[in-house]
């Protein structure tokens, strides 16, 4: 494949692949030569030659489908046809064996069978459910089958006949990885990623500054992802990801999966999904992806193959590859100490795994007939939605389970529909789900919401159509931490943006339903960003000639804070306490790349230019440990608390300036000083003019500023006074 | 104040120059005119037409009577500047680029262009006091420059010329001997301009690599140094204040893929010490090519690819700001 100006030409198929990347990945302006590892450090990355590696490598290569069939019985060529036929049908009930895949040898001398087979199915998977179907299959009284899968029998068979005692493990205490989190000014922290370098900053927001923590060159292949609360920064090799993390940005752990191209944190971050996918060596597409614990580095379990059986309905792509990610955590539970459930949809169910067994939850999968979409709600709740299209006289439904009981919660029926979008709640208190209907011409379609609002008995459904029900929807963003939504409808590129409210919480008595809070026409905005605290809510213009206009709302007042340009910006970022948000425009743009940090009331607080900017991304912090009611004390106290940290910060501003002007006073000193040491020189310069212009000169010295008074009567005109 | 914009050039700006005593202005362009401005009203005096090319440089004689041009066409001449007639021209095979009378007005020089088979030069004439008398007379050559020459000026009591060129470089001549006898390396690219503080112990050149660095004269050591986000073409330094102006912005065959925004247009003042840009002043939708402060540092002048020249003079609030403590 030749790189062509400007970024490498991807086919079809590759282009899929980087789906929800950044625009231009992966960014083809490089040269080799400036992301390979630079030599002498691998960065604790097992390079393909090590040892390690070589089980995976085969596994690729097709012996992993290949098991290993011993303990039958030898017989003489008469029976040989026989037994192969009562083998091939045995070997068949656990998998489907590849044409010929079935070796059963014969020793030709003594003119027995072997008393072994070898078999080959279409899959990994294959192989190993049949190896544990065979295994200690009971063929007659005297054999009894043991089957290993061939990669397996190639490892046994390198273990040495003695007993090593294991030498016994010295415990090291591992650096604390919530150490960011005491930072004695609560700053919060960013990673960015421009040209080789990989860098962690503190957001200092009020020296308008960001302080580097940490940064280091070529630190990942492609991309860096911090785990969901933050306790770990993922790099993301060839060879596999590796986890970084405390105060030294020490290796943690690394997970090898050759060609890993995303992952997938469960949101308890005890858990972890690498996924690669590709052609396989016959050039099918193919998937694997491997679940771990994060804490051991042990790899669960694997789900690889081809892609069919995975991508249903909505998670599927036109070229017949699934979406990602068509793989997803749920539960755990708020503290992350309920059970953790991985899910994917399949034809007509959905099947469920609890961690960290992996085995599928009931032995058996969620039925759900026709389900075209899915998903979980966030905040740790073990509740899925799912979304089933019309079944012959069934109408469509949204149904609301629970898991692992498999109840019910809520459902709803709902006729003529065209396509459904669910939005959570990002605590997982609301569900939105958006129902395009066809009209009774089935020529266009209308709109409306249905509202679940999952913490009121029952679960009840708030039923919403906008004014003009045939507008175009952009968006529905949720209000975080709140009651309230926001959605951007209208055509053309000036929409709409209108709030609503859940619930009053204001007035004495509070009221459920939904309700508009304010409506906005004309809005130069393409995409709606709420502050992670809630309340304030930032309209974005970014694509579509609007040039990243930004517009800062606080929608308790519904008021305009302030608004702002950062020319071109492509990317918006909350920083996870809502204090300040980031505006980004990354390497798919040709010029001044760089991020400009904004307070959350839309004030600019710095700007930095980074050639080839690739990434930021805000550290999460985890969830507070103090209970609810201490919160809300602390939100009500907030003027004692907050006059502390005020202090705290005009000190800090206060040295700063100081610092700063005792630089500047250094430097004027300096050049002053230089200055006077030229003056000899100048002096010569300045008498040398003057000899060689000689009387010119002379005669602009003699110019001398006179200031003439003139006065002019302009005219003179004789009126009779009236008296 | 609101500036004068002077329109008297159909095509991009390269020079503008105040005269010594501040109250003259003249600009030279592409369009091959020459005009010549009052400064306090913006009105325009007169011309000097007769170039038939891209006029680059133009200097005047410290008494405003003569004015020096340097032009594509392959000349220099010389005018008078209280008739705008022509005085003399002096012809070359070779485009002409800078062009500087020395202290005193006794000799000029001027560089030409490489071309065909010349090398770039810098060719040095003797100014007659009669103008009737002027010859074209070659009196000394300095060769050996690859590239350009932008800009020359005359120092250490016109025993020694400064070059600027298109190789980054800037080399010291000694015209009596001819030799070059320093260079240093400067910019990565292209030096622009290259223009003397007020008492001569220091210059600024201005670089389409984005910076503008000031330079000890004596010494070649850079003292500061100035960045921009696009190349730099012009820059002038305050003769009042600790000051730098400096103009240029996105080169214009790609003006057409930036908005006027965020091509850096504007005129740019940065503190002198501190390196810090502290002001600017919008109003040039094209890069600008050439600045200049007058030499009393009330006013200061910007010209631009679009062909329009900018007038400013500085409100009274300019005067009375400690720059210093900003």
């Amino acid at each position: 494949m030749a790189p062509a100006q400007g970024g490498i030409v991807l086919t079809p198929a590759e282009e899929k692949m980087f789906e929800g990347q950044p625009r231009g990945f992966p960014f083809g302006d490089f040269d080799l030569a400036d992301v390979m590892l630079p030599e002498e450090d691998d960065m604790g990355i097992p390079s393909g030659s090590d040892d390690e590696q070589e089980e995976d490598l085969q596994t690729d290569s097709g012996f992993g489908n290949v098991l290993v069939v011993d303990n039958l019985p030898s017989v003489g060529p008469e029976k040989f046809d026989k037994l192969t036929a009562i083998l091939t049908k045995i070997f068949s009930g656990s998998g489907r064996i590849r044409e010929g895949g079935l070796f059963h040898p014969m020793d030709e001398e003594k003119k027995m069978s072997k008393g072994y087979a070898f078999v080959e199915y279409e899959n990994a998977e294959q192989a190993r459910a049949a190896q544990s179907a065979l295994n200690g299959y009971q063929l007659d009284k005297v054999h009894k089958f043991a089957a290993t899968l061939f990669d397996e029998a190639d490892r046994l068979a390198k273990v040495s006949e003695d007993y090593v005692e294991p030498e016994e493990r010295v415990y090291t205490p591992s650096e604390n990885l919530m150490d960011w989190l005491s930072d004695k000014r609560g700053r919060d922290q960013f990673v960015l990623r421009y040209g080789d370098e990989t860098e962690v900053c503190w957001n200092d927001a009020p020296r308008q500054t960001a302080e580097s923590v940490y940064k280091r060159s070529f630190w990942t292949d492609t991309f860096v992802e911090w785990s969901p609360r933050g306790s770990a920064l993922a790099t993301v090799h060839r060879q596999g990801v590796a986890l970084w993390g405390g105060k030294s940005y020490g290796r943690l752990m690394r997970i090898s999966h050759q060609g890993v191209q995303r992952l997938l944190f469960s949101p308890c971050e005890r858990y972890m999904l690498t996924f690669s996918e590709g052609p396989d060596n016959r050039g099918r597409p193919h998937f694997v992806a491997h679940i771990w614990e994060i804490r051991t580095g042990k790899r669960l379990r694997t789900f690889d193959g081809p892609h069919e059986e995975y991508a249903v309905g909505a998670v599927a792509r036109p070229d017949g590859g699934m979406r990602w990610p068509a793989f997803r955590w749920g539960g755990g539970g708020v503290g992350g100490d309920k059970p953790v459930y991985l899910a994917h949809m399949k034809r007509n169910a959905i099947s469920v795994y609890e961690a960290p067994e992996m085995a599928m939850l009931d032995k058996r999968s969620l039925k759900m007939e026709g389900v075209e979409d899915w998903d979980w709600a966030p905040g740790g709740d073990a509740v899925l939605c799912a979304y089933q299209t019309e079944q012959g006289n069934l109408p469509a439904r949204v149904v609301l389970t629970r898991l692992p009981d498999r109840e019910e919660l809520r459902q709803k029926n709902l006729f003529s529909v065209a396509g459904i979008k669910m939005t959570w709640h990002p605590q997982g208190d609301y569900l939105a789900v958006q129902v395009d209907k066809w009209t009774k011409t089935k020529k266009s379609t209308h709109t409306n919401f249905e509202l679940f609002s999952m913490r009121e008995k029952d679960i009840p459904i708030d039923m919403l159509e906008l004014p003009n029900k045939g507008e175009k929807i952009h968006q529905l963003a949720w209000e975080p931490r709140g009651h309230r939504f926001a959605i951007l409808h209208g055509e053309g590129n000036r929409p709409a943006v209108s709030i609503y409210n859940m619930k009053d919480t204001k007035s004495s008595t509070p009221s459920h339903g939904v309700t508009l809070v304010h409506s906005m026409t004309g809005k130069a905005c393409t995409s709606m960003h709420w502050s992670p605290a809630g309340r304030f809510l930032l309209l974005a213009g970014l694509e579509g000639g609007h040039n990243g206009t930004f517009e800062f709302w606080d929608v308790e007042e519904m008021t305009l804070l302030n608004a702002g340009e950062h020319f071109m910006a492509q990317e918006v970022a909350w920083d996870p306490t809502g204090r300040c948000v980031a505006t980004i425009l990354n390497a798919a743009a040709a010029m001044e790349n760089g991020f400009q940090i904004w307070s959350f009331s839309g004030q600019p607080m710095y700007k930095t230019p980074h050639d080839r900017f690739f990434q930021l991304n805000w550290r999460p912090r985890p969830p507070s440990l103090l209970p609810e009611e201490k919160q809300r004390e602390i939100v009500k106290n907030l003027r004692k608390y907050s006059k502390r940290y005020e202090e705290e910060d005009d000190a800090l501003l206060a040295q700063a300036d100081t610092e700063f002007l005792a630089e500047r006073e250094k430097q004027l000193n300096e050049w002053r000083a230089w200055v006077e040491s030229r003056k000899a020189y100048s002096e010569e310069r300045e008498a040398f003019a003057r000899e060689q212009l000689g009387e010119r000169a002379a005669a602009h010295d003699r110019f001398q500023l006179q200031e003439v008074e003139v006065s002019v009567v302009v005219e003179v005109k004789e009126e009779p006074a009236k008296l | 104040m609101r500036p004068y914009v002077l329109q008297g050039h159909t095509r991009p700006l390269n020079h503008v120059l105040f005269n010594a005593e501040g109250d003259l202005l003249v600009t030279a362009g592409k369009d091959s005119n020459i005009n010549l401005w009052w400064t306090d009203n913006g009105v325009r005096a007169g011309s000097f037409d007769g170039h038939n090319g891209v006029v680059w440089t133009v200097d005047m004689t410290y008494d405003s009577k003569m004015l020096l041009s340097a032009a594509g066409d392959s000349s220099a001449r010389l005018w008078s500047m209280e008739t705008g007639a022509e005085l003399f021209k002096f012809q070359f095979n070779e485009p002409a680029r800078a062009s500087k009378f020395s202290v005193g007005e006794k000799l000029a020089a001027v560089s030409t262009d490489p071309f065909m088979n010349s090398k770039s030069a810098i060719r040095f004439f003797r100014i007659a006091e009669d103008p009737r008398e002027q010859s074209g007379e070659e009196i000394l050559q300095l060769t050996g420059p690859v590239g350009r020459i932008t800009r020359v000026h005359w120092v250490d009591g016109n025993r020694t010329l400064l070059s600027s060129s298109e190789d980054g470089i800037v080399r010291r001549w000694d015209v009596e001997t001819g030799k070059c006898v320093a260079q240093e390396t400067l910019h990565k690219k292209q030096i622009s301009d290259m223009q003397m503080s007020a008492d001569g112990t220091h210059f600024i050149t201005a670089s389409i690599d984005s910076t503008a660095k000031l330079v000890d004269t004596q010494t070649f050591e850079v003292l500061k140094e100035y960045k921009s986000a696009a190349p730099i073409n012009s820059a002038a330094l305050s003769p009042i204040f600790d000051h730098v102006l400096i103009g240029g912005g996105q080169d214009a065959a790609a003006v057409t893929m930036t908005a006027a925004k965020a091509g850096y247009f504007e005129a740019r003042f940065f503190h002198k010490v501190f390196c810090e840009e502290f002001a600017n002043a919008r109003g040039h939708f094209s890069p600008i090519n050439s600045v200049a402060f007058s030499p009393d540092g009330t006013s200061f002048v910007t010209g631009a690819e679009e062909g329009n020249v900018r007038l400013h003079h500085f409100d009274a609030d300019y005067f009375t700001t400690n720059w210093d403590r900003v």
